[in-house]
């Protein structure tokens, strides 16, 4: 493997670890302040025994989100010194208070966890308010981070040199909004029908049912307001990416020829050499419209865009089918939700829509993981766009590929034995919480 | 703006080598801890730092990002030349960080308690080892920006008998800091008492490693005799010092265990101090006799701007919670339970 190449699996792999724990780190605790308040105004045992076993669940992921999210920041150093070098002082405004959200999640997580019966329990419970509320601000704020490298503002780029930085426009660049929606609606979707489902597998099991649909309903509440929300904020993303970046749109579109009433291309197979898809779908003028907002606007297409700037098209165009047809099955099955909760409540009962959930538990993850390989293989050449290649901020140190492999070992040790703790901790879950 | 950035990188460092410091040594010191008193000693370290073990490591973060975003090339360079270490180091990280949470957490205690445990003691050694064998290669001129072949880049920049004698004197300081914060913790006599051999144990093992460093800085020619002896700061803080541990060697046996441990934490800042007093503000120094200063390597001055406020509003809100949580649980004790 040579090394560039190690490298970007390396950054793809730490990240794409990172990202479950922080999505985790972010949500878990919304849901947790809600079992809490029920628990606080109902005083029903079940819902404490909740907030306690999703909270041992959270400082498993919790642990790990922060050992990974620190071996992140010297990543972006061990990796790409040359993009930091002149990155850094540009879109580092958002770590440096990120700094401060995650300080703050720190301090607030150990009083929550270690702070039952000890507070006024208003106060232990905002504390866990706090987790939930500093972790999503230090998403949205590395998100804007990641925002800049494919909308880099804040800075005059002349010569080779980058003059007058602004790193507060820089924070604040186009694509930071679009983006920092989007993320935090998927943490919330992906979480939520994560959570949701192995809930709904416990039920279907028959086992403290009590305590699972109780938990069951929290969590499928959040995931499918969430679902519904997440085409409407991708449909903003997509516009945005149109504007912004339209090579990665063509990329995820497998769009070869710029053409007027362009048509939107479902799933098939990009056929690079003759510049088609075959065995797709195609509807015409749609992409045009998603794009655009016109049914007969242009759509720029890849033979518009100089080789050397394209980005990777197959692993781009399908991660892109992945994320939307992951997304249109989310909202399916939470607007079947939203009928049982409001019409037929006998739904509910029925076991075909907790398999449905079921069934769901990986896929919020897994469009998550296919939403950034959109957003990031999609940037590509461009470390940042427009300015930097990737292949030239790469580290100068040989033997990448060593580091990569260990890395792997360790990230694949490390999911084994968390997956193996969840499986635990809900496996016991009759014996610690299943009391009258 | 650019002082008070600076100010804070060198807090991050120092609070990190202080509270981070301790936390490794509670594992550091449960490597050393016989096989009967091991359970115990793990109970009473797992009540002193859980509640703000997380919130220790976020000092590493806050340094880290103060030098990507305000001193970029020294960054840069470090994490260039300095990789391996910073690799195993992370590896350290990792393995440490989870094998704590998992062995507290883990709903079934059996025999991966072993396995957690065996992890978390050997990762709280390597760790600062690595540590301090990135700070000592920083100053060692060893960092050779014109190399040409792998090992003379990557390898020679830490591999010398001083960059270890610092990993060794760090990974002594973390143990001594464990168990003279831990003296406090414990109400129970024996206990106390075995505690304050292993501090007394530790302690020992820093003088000695430290002169180790100090024979070792004249074996690779590094000046570390004159940074510490030919300027008053070095010379009154080495006094102040050593007064100290004097005293703390005084006062084992008394109640005053708040005094013991700001007396082992002023050690530390002295011991910062003066490490970083003589080459301020040169913070990397280079094998051709260049060297990085914090002065000249500023990335950009409205940066600075902003780092120092975001710096300082972010204190605001830390500090007074921080220590409102490491008081909450050393003074408040459950009201039930
Ligand atoms: C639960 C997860 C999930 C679901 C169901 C969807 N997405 Fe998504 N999508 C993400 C999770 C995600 C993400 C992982 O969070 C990304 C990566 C970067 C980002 O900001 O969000 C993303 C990126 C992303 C981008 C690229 C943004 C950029 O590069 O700047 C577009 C255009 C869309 N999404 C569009 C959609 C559409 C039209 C969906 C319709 C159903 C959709 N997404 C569902
Ligand atoms: C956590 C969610 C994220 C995931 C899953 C993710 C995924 C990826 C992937 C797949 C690549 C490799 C692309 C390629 O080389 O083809 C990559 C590269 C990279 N990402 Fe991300 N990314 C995420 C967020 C971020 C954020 C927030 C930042 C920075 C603030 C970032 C910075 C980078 C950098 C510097 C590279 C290497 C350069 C490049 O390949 O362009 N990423 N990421
Ligand atoms: C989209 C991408 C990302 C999101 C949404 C995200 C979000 C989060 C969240 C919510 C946490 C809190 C820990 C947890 O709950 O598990 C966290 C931890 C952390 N993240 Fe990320 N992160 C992302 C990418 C990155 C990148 C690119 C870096 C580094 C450059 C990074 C650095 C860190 C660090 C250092 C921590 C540890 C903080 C602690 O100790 O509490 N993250 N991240």
């Amino acid at each position: 493997m040579d090394d560039f190449l190690a490298a970007r699996s390396q950054m793809a792999l730490s990240l794409g670890f990172h990202i479950i724990f922080s999505c985790i780190g972010m949500v878990m605790p919304f849901f947790m302040a809600v079992s809490h308040y029920l628990y606080l105004k109902t005083n029903k045992i079940v819902y404490r025994n909740i907030t306690n076993a999703w909270s041992k669940g959270v400082a498993i992921f919790f642990a790990t989100g922060a050992v990974s999210g620190t071996v992140l920041s010297f990543e972006l150093g061990l990796l790409w010194p040359k993009f930091m070098l002149h990155a850094g002082p540009i879109f580092g405004m958002p770590f440096s208070l990120e700094g401060t959200a995650f300080f703050i999640e720190a301090i607030a997580l150990g009083f929550f966890l270690y702070g039952w019966d000890r507070f006024n329990k208003w106060f232990h419970w905002f504390t866990g308010v706090v987790v939930g509320v500093s972790g999503l601000l230090s998403g949205i704020l590395v998100v804007a981070a990641n925002a800049w490298m494919n909308s880099p503002t804040g800075f005059d780029y002349i010569d080779g040199k980058y003059l007058n930085i602004d790193p507060i426009a820089a924070m604040f660049n186009d694509a930071w909004f679009s983006q920092a929606l989007h993320m935090c609606i998927a943490a919330f979707a992906a979480t939520g029908f994560a959570v949701a489902g192995v809930h709904s597998l416990m039920i279907l099991k028959k086992q403290s049912i009590d305590f699972h649909t109780k938990s069951f309903k929290i969590a499928a509440i959040f995931g499918t307001i969430a679902a519904v929300l997440q085409p409407l904020s991708g449909d903003i993303s997509a516009k945005f990416v149109a504007k912004n970046q339209p090579a990665k749109l063509a990329a995820m579109e497998a769009h070869f020829e710029t053409e007027k009433s362009a048509s939107l291309i479902i799933g098939g197979i990009p056929n690079i050499e003759e510049k088609k898809v075959d065995y797709a779908i195609k509807i015409p003028g749609v992409l045009s419209f998603m794009a655009h907002g016109d049914f007969n606007a242009k759509v720029t297409g890849l033979n518009d865009i100089p080789k050397e700037n394209q980005p990777p098209v197959a692993i781009t165009h399908y991660a892109f089918q992945i994320m939307v047809g992951i997304g249109m099955l989310l909202m399916a099955i939470s607007l079947a939700y939203f009928i049982a909760l409001w019409k037929k409540k006998n739904w509910l009962q029925q076991k075909w829509l907790l398999q449905l959930f079921v069934l769901a538990t990986p896929l919020g993850f897994i469009a998550v993981e296919a939403g950034w390989t959109v957003t990031e293989v999609g940037r590509q050449p461009w470390i940042i766009k427009g300015i930097m290649r990737t292949a030239d901020a790469v580290t100068p140190m040989p033997g990448i590929a060593y580091s990569f492999y260990l890395f792997s070992a360790v990230y694949v040790s490390l999911s084994i034995i968390v997956a193996f703790m969840l499986y635990r901790q809900i496996k016991m879950v009759p014996k610690l919480y299943d009391l009258p | 703006m650019l002082y008070v950035v600076m100010f804070f990188l060198w807090t991050a460092i120092l609070l990190y080598l202080i509270l981070g410091g301790a936390d490794f040594g509670a594992g550091i010191l449960e490597l050393f801890t016989s096989d009967k008193n091991k359970s115990k000693t793990r109970k009473t370290m797992y009540r002193a730092i859980g509640p703000i073990w997380e919130a220790n490591h976020m000092w590493l973060i806050i340094a880290i990002v103060i030098l990507f975003v305000g001193f970029p090339s020294i960054y840069t360079t470090m994490s260039t030349y300095m990789h391996i270490p910073l690799l195993l180091m992370l590896l350290g990280i990792i393995a440490r960080g989870t094998a704590f949470t998992f062995r507290h957490y883990d709903a079934v205690k059996d025999e991966m308690q072993h396995i957690y445990n065996k992890i978390f003691v050997y990762s709280s050694f390597i760790t600062p080892l690595f540590l301090g064998i990135i700070a000592g290669g920083t100053v060692a001129r060893r960092i050779d920006t014109d190399a040409n072949n792998f090992v003379d880049a990557y390898v020679m920049s830490w591999f010398n008998v001083f960059s270890f004698s610092v990993g060794l004197f760090t990974v002594a300081i973390c143990g001594f800091l464990a168990a003279v914060f831990i003296i406090g913790q414990t109400t129970d006599e024996t206990e106390k008492q075995r505690f304050i051999k292993k501090a007394k144990f530790f302690n020992v093992a820093a003088v000695i490693a430290g002169g180790l460093v100090f024979l070792a800085s004249v074996y690779e020619k590094i000046p570390l005799i004159n940074w510490v002896f030919d300027n008053t700061v070095g010379v009154v803080a080495f006094t102040l010092a050593t007064i100290s541990v004097v005293i703390l060697w005084m006062i084992w046996n008394s109640k005053y265990t708040n005094i013991m441990r700001v007396l082992a934490g002023f050690q530390v800042t002295m011991i910062l101090l003066i490490t970083t007093w003589k080459h301020y503000p040169n913070i990397v120094l280079l094998k051709n006799g260049n060297h990085l200063s914090l002065l000249e390597e500023q990335g950009n001055a409205k940066t600075i701007e902003a780092l120092g406020w975001a710096l300082l509003l972010g204190s605001i809100f830390i500090l007074p919670t921080l220590v409102y949580l490491i008081y909450s649980f050393q003074k408040k004790s459950p009201k039930t339970a």
